[in-house]
């Protein structure tokens, strides 16, 4: 939050629309969210003309005010200190003061009322508490202006930024001084730095105060001494730009420290210098070392943190929260200011783990500029020195082992523009750095700038000059060009085109893609452990159900497949390609399946439901897409997440590259079946893709029947007779598989369609026998299969 | 001359024509002239009788009569088939409003049509889809990208780790592009987009997902400037959101940019007046972009004396989101058919 009644101390802006400079801002990169006015409609400076005693109240009072032009109302109030001729707040029937309560005309207890004479608390400028409401209406000076505007002139007009800043630049965009500068370089305007002096008296710091660091995560630290303060109460400006920044004023002294931060971004500590001792020694704290922090909680601390401790005890956690031990206080004399840079990563380290937020280790963790640690805490001594009457002792007690090398950058103007797509010359380019205040020197067209050290967020190198350069010509004025590149088409590449090009086909097979979570529950993950891949275990999960990296995606699948049965979905085909890992994170991209239901129908005649066979025949489908025709087979399964009787490993050039069968009862009692082939195992060289034409001379068909034991697996047959068939055996078919009448209970009966043929000639009758017989009498030895008369 | 058997003959034929209303009648009607006793044939006869010089007229006629019979005849059986195939053909009807087979094919999952087409954009512009592994290490995933640890752009990207902090689940596809480079040695120029899953550490609820897709790209080429990066995300909105959609900037901040800027469309569905989806901005915020920071290219093998290019990332539910009109992201994962099936169909083929 960004008072721009505040940043006006720094530049001048008086002539700025307000709404319309944060939409300059936003457009250079700072995110002006809202802007807030605390502006009041119908609120006008009255003079009370006289003051009787309501007839029915013994605390009412009856006023005709005189709010100008000549107009005088009557109006009621139960203020104590209402009285002729006080100059008073007014506000007219209208009105909405903070709470949402609007000022109306109204009778009250008889007696007409045209408005309420305000206290500053009812207007959202003090605090409500007791002591406010104790001391009634606002009294206004003398010197002001009937009819005028009350918190014009009061001071009290103000307008807020909330700001979202991104990362890089919330360090020094949250401070005003910092915004100032942004501002500065909008507008091409200058910022004047607050004063900063004070007088010191004889005595020095060094006679009562020694600094030890013994830590390299605490690179600058500075002390000042002041004494002789008065505690009170802050003046009101102070009071109220804290209240706009949502910080509670507390006391001048504790009041200053704060203020000083939001002007500087530097937070402060000021400890109660006789509770402390003569001694600071900053140090990495001691495992398991104990302070009780302002908030009067018990903390205890890691290595990792940093503490300041007077000779024998911590006394402050460094950059996050002081101890209740040292604390200002209504009886503190003398104080001890602290100004301070410690290490980012470690106050971020040390704040998360304490889950202690506090407004000094949000900025100490956004990393601070040493370009202010000295002046904010001399700004802090000047303030106390006016407002606390603290007198500033000789010298500063200090560690400086900050690295205060310059960020400087070499560069030619060209160099901007490539990178932007613009054309600024050297002439445009010094204005440029100029409005952002960066200090350089130009010889023979080159650039050398030297970076504040307060734009932490700035890298020495042309892209971040580039960056700077950009949004303050604005992005939104750049040009749309297209890359001067070769003309071509891209392409998907590896196994993404292996992903696409099978995606397609699945959706032509009527499978519907689905997207699930690579992350599962135990259980999910413990079904279809069909391989035994060891799954990768997340050490730190959100919540158990997403604790798992699956190694299958059947279990994502059936989850699907609920989601939508318990929708009423009667059909469901579904298909999920994605990337699996293993405990030693080795990558397997799966292509995995489900269906049930019907796989083609009308809803009301005919249609062809979901079986085994319409499983491995997508199954067959993938192979046959991918140029693997005859090179693939199947066995039987027995794996306790699928059907005994209906499953089948599944194998490409005799390498098991997957399943395809029916989900066992026992994990869905529902008619479903799956597969899931591994992609890798996909990924082989396929043949090149040939014309071959059909055979012009007349084939010969014949069938054969056998009757089999009922274990007997027909692919066996059939591989049998194709073997035995040789190069004149076209293909083989099955038409018919039987059991029941006429077949023993134990047998079945398959009956084959073989079609010979002869790419060179027209066979005979003859030599189609000869082989005919030749398969019986294999497949009948082989399988003790007995031929079946026609 | 008239024959008087002849026209006897064609009178009464004339009478009996008049009867025929069944193809049976007309076979009857057939026998009955033309038979071997028929009326006609025995006409045949009589020309014994006829006069040598009327014998040739008298065939004539006879002649005459016959061919007007089988005209008759070929015109009556015509008509009485088509008649019973008609009848036939009308007990044959079917009620066609009944429902059709369906034979649809599949549908793609909403995300991924989304990602599709923008991948049918940026293939056509010549960049090549990749991929990278969902399980990367930390040096990709962060390091190389300019986002040392201990680095508090780690803290937004509140990252899935699996083994301390070197081996997580990838917080975005950025690893892809560090090993694209890196693929390319410094030595060729990059056209790449990298659509895939990223994992952060978010309940999930309406408009937040631990598992999300990410599709960024890159491009890293000769003299690439911010103007070119503008123009090409020009030419993808275009395409997805409308040729009268409008493309603008604003300064950003990310690791591995510089500058960075934030990608904003005008409102597609309020043209820039204002509505509920542009939240009444007339923009609506589509994707963090920028010119490629001179750490990145360096780490991953490219001098950035020579090379330069840039980035962008879009999120690929965020678009799905605005393009479809879909307010609960978990659409996209739980995959209720009801909704999923219309996804198959084309789109704005013209």
């Amino acid at each position: 939050m960004i008072s721009l009644e505040w940043v006006k101390d720094y530049i001048d802006i008086r002539d700025q629309d307000l709404e319309e400079l944060a939409v300059k801002v936003t457009q250079a990169g700072i995110n002006v969210e809202k802007v807030i006015s605390n502006e009041i409609k119908n609120l006008i400076i009255g003079q009370v003309l006289s003051c009787v005693d309501h007839p029915d109240s013994d605390h009412l009072h009856v006023c005709s005010v005189d709010v100008g032009e000549g107009k005088i109302l009557q109006i009621v109030c139960g203020a104590p200190n209402v009285r002729e001729g006080l100059k008073v707040i007014v506000a007219l029937p209208g009105a909405i003061l903070p709470g949402n309560i609007e000022i109306k005309k109204s009778k009250i207890r008889g007696v007409e009322s045209n408005g309420m004479l305000c206290a500053l608390f009812e207007l959202g400028l003090e605090e409500k508490n007791d002591l406010n409401y104790a001391k009634g209406i606002c009294e206004l000076d003398d010197s002001t202006t009937i009819g005028g505007d009350p918190l014009t002139e009061l001071g009290f007009g103000d307008t807020l930024y909330e700001l979202d800043v991104h990362k890089h630049r919330n360090n020094d965009c949250y401070y005003h001084i910092g915004f100032a500068y942004e501002i500065a370089a909008i507008l091409n305007r200058k910022v004047h730095l607050p004063d900063t002096s004070y007088q010191e008296i004889k005595d020095s710091i060094t006679n009562h105060f020694q600094l030890k660091v013994e830590t390299d995560k605490c690179p600058y630290y500075l002390a000042k001494m002041v004494t002789d303060v008065q505690i009170g109460e802050s003046p009101n400006f102070i009071k109220r730009r804290l209240t706009a920044a949502d910080m509670r004023p507390i006391n001048n002294v504790v009041d200053i420290s704060n203020y000083v931060m939001l002007e500087f971004g530097q937070p402060l500590h000021f400890f109660d210098k006789d509770k402390l001792g003569d001694q600071i020694v900053v140090r990495d704290a001691i495992e398991k070392e104990q302070i009780v922090t302002l908030d009067g909680k018990m903390r205890q601390l890691r290595s990792s943190d940093i503490v300041i401790t007077d000779s024998s005890k911590p006394v402050c956690i460094a950059g996050v929260m002081g101890g209740e031990n040292t604390e200002v206080s209504e009886d503190t004399h003398t104080i001890l200011i602290e100004s301070a840079i410690f290490d980012a990563v470690r106050i971020r380290y040390t704040a998360a783990n304490l889950e202690l937020k506090s407004e000094a280790s949000i900025r100490y963790g956004k990393g601070l500029s040493y370009e202010y640690t000295k002046m904010a805490m001399d700004r802090a001594c000047h303030l106390l020195e006016k407002y606390a009457h603290a007198k500033v002792l000789t010298g500063i007690v200090c560690h400086d082992k900050i690295d205060k090398k310059p960020k400087i950058v070499s560069f030619v103007p060209e160099e901007v523009n490539k990178i932007l797509g613009i054309t600024i010359d050297e002439e445009d380019m010094k204005t440029e750095l100029a409005r952002l205040d960066f200090s350089y020197t130009l010889k023979d067209g080159v650039f050398e700038v030297s970076i504040p050290n307060r734009r932490l967020d700035i890298d020495p190198n042309v892209n971040d000059i580039a960056e700077e350069i950009g949004r303050l010509y604005g992005y939104h004025n750049l040009v749309s060009t297209l890359p001067v590149v070769p003309l071509r088409r891209g392409k998907y590449v590896g196994d993404v085109a292996y992903r696409k090009a099978l995606s397609k086909r699945m959706r032509l097979l009527r499978l519907n893609e689905v997207k699930t979570y690579t992350l599962v529950s135990p259980e999910l993950a413990s079904q279809f452990q069909y391989r035994n891949r060891k799954n990768v275990i997340l050490p730190n999960p959100m919540s158990s159900d997403k604790s798992i990296v699956r190694t299958t995606l059947l279990p994502s699948l059936l989850q699907v497949y609920q989601y939508n049965k318990a929708r009423k979905v009667e059909d469901i085909l579904l298909y999920e390609i994605s990337k699996t890992y293993d405990q030693t994170y080795h990558e397997e991209s799966l292509i995995s399946g489900l269906l049930y239901g019907n796989y083609l129908t009308d809803g009301w005649n005919k249609s062809l439901k979901v079986d085994f066979y319409v499983a491995k025949g997508i199954v067959e489908d993938i192979f046959n897409y991918m140029g693997f025709a005859n090179r693939y087979h199947f066995q039987v399964l027995n794996d306790s997440s699928f059907h005994p009787g209906m499953s089948a490993k599944v194998f490409l050039d005799h390498e098991e590259v997957g399943v395809v069968g029916r989900i066992h009862p026992k994990i869905c009692k529902d008619e479903v079946y799956v597969f899931e082939l591994s992609l890798n195992s996909l990924m082989k060289k396929t043949t090149q893709l040939k014309f071959k034409e059909a055979n012009k001379y007349p084939g010969m068909e014949k069938d054969m029947a056998f009757i089999v034991s009922r274990d007997t697996l027909a692919g066996e047959i059939i591989s049998t007779i194709q073997k035995t068939g040789g190069k004149i055996l076209d293909h083989v078919s099955v038409f018919d598989v039987y059991t029941g009448e006429n077949v023993p209970i134990d047998k079945k009966s398959i009956a084959f369609k073989l079609y010979f043929s002869d790419p060179k000639k027209t066979l005979t009758e003859e030599e189609v026998m000869k082989i005919f017989y030749q398969i019986v009498d294999r497949v009948e030895k082989n399988y003790h299969a007995v031929l079946r008369d026609k | 001359m008239k024959n008087e058997k002849i026209e006897q003959v064609a009178n009464q034929l004339k009478k009996d024509q008049k009867k025929i209303d069944h193809l049976r009648d007309l076979e009857n009607l057939k026998v009955k002239y033309l038979g071997k006793k028929g009326l006609i044939t025995e006409l045949n006869s009589e020309i014994k009788n006829v006069s040598n010089e009327n014998k040739k007229e008298f065939g004539m006629a006879v002649n005459e009569l016959r061919n007007s019979f089988h005209q008759f005849y070929e015109e009556k059986k015509n008509f009485f088939e088509e008649a019973i195939l008609s009848e036939k053909l009308a007990q044959d009807a079917i009620d066609i409003s009944l429902p059709a087979v369906c034979v649809s094919a599949g549908a793609p999952n909403i995300l991924e049509k989304l990602i599709e087409e923008v991948e049918e954009v940026f293939l056509s512009m010549g960049y090549d889809v990749v991929d990278g592994p969902e399980i990367e290490q930390d040096k990709y995933n962060f390091e190389m990208l300019n986002i040392p640890k201990g680095h508090p752009a780690r803290d937004a990207q509140d990252t899935f780790y699996i083994e301390g902090e070197e081996i997580l689940l990838r917080s975005q596809t950025s690893p892809v592009q560090v090993r694209t480079m890196l693929e390319g040695k410094g030595e060729v120029p990059i056209r790449m987009i990298c659509p895939g899953k990223t994992y952060r550490r978010d309940d999930d609820d309406a408009t937040h997902s631990h598992q999300f897709m990410q599709i960024e790209g890159l491009l890293v080429d000769k003299n690439i400037s911010l103007s070119d990066l503008k123009g090409t995300i020009d030419v993808v909105v275009k395409r997805l959101f409308g040729n009268d959609v409008e493309t603008r900037f604003r300064p950003s901040y990310y690791q591995f940019t510089e500058p960075s800027v934030e990608v904003d469309i005008s409102c597609f569905n309020c043209k820039g007046k204002g509505c509920s989806i542009c939240k009444k901005t007339g923009w609506i915020t589509i994707a963090g972009a920028g010119i490629v920071h001179p750490n990145v290219l360096r780490m991953s093998g490219y001098d950035p004396e020579k090379w330069s290019g840039f980035a962008f990332g879009f999120g690929a539910e965020r678009m799905a989101m605005l393009k479809y009109d879909i307010s609960d992201l978990r659409v996209f994962y739980h995959t209720d058919l009801r909704e999923a099936k219309i996804f198959d169909r084309e789109e704005g083929l013209s």
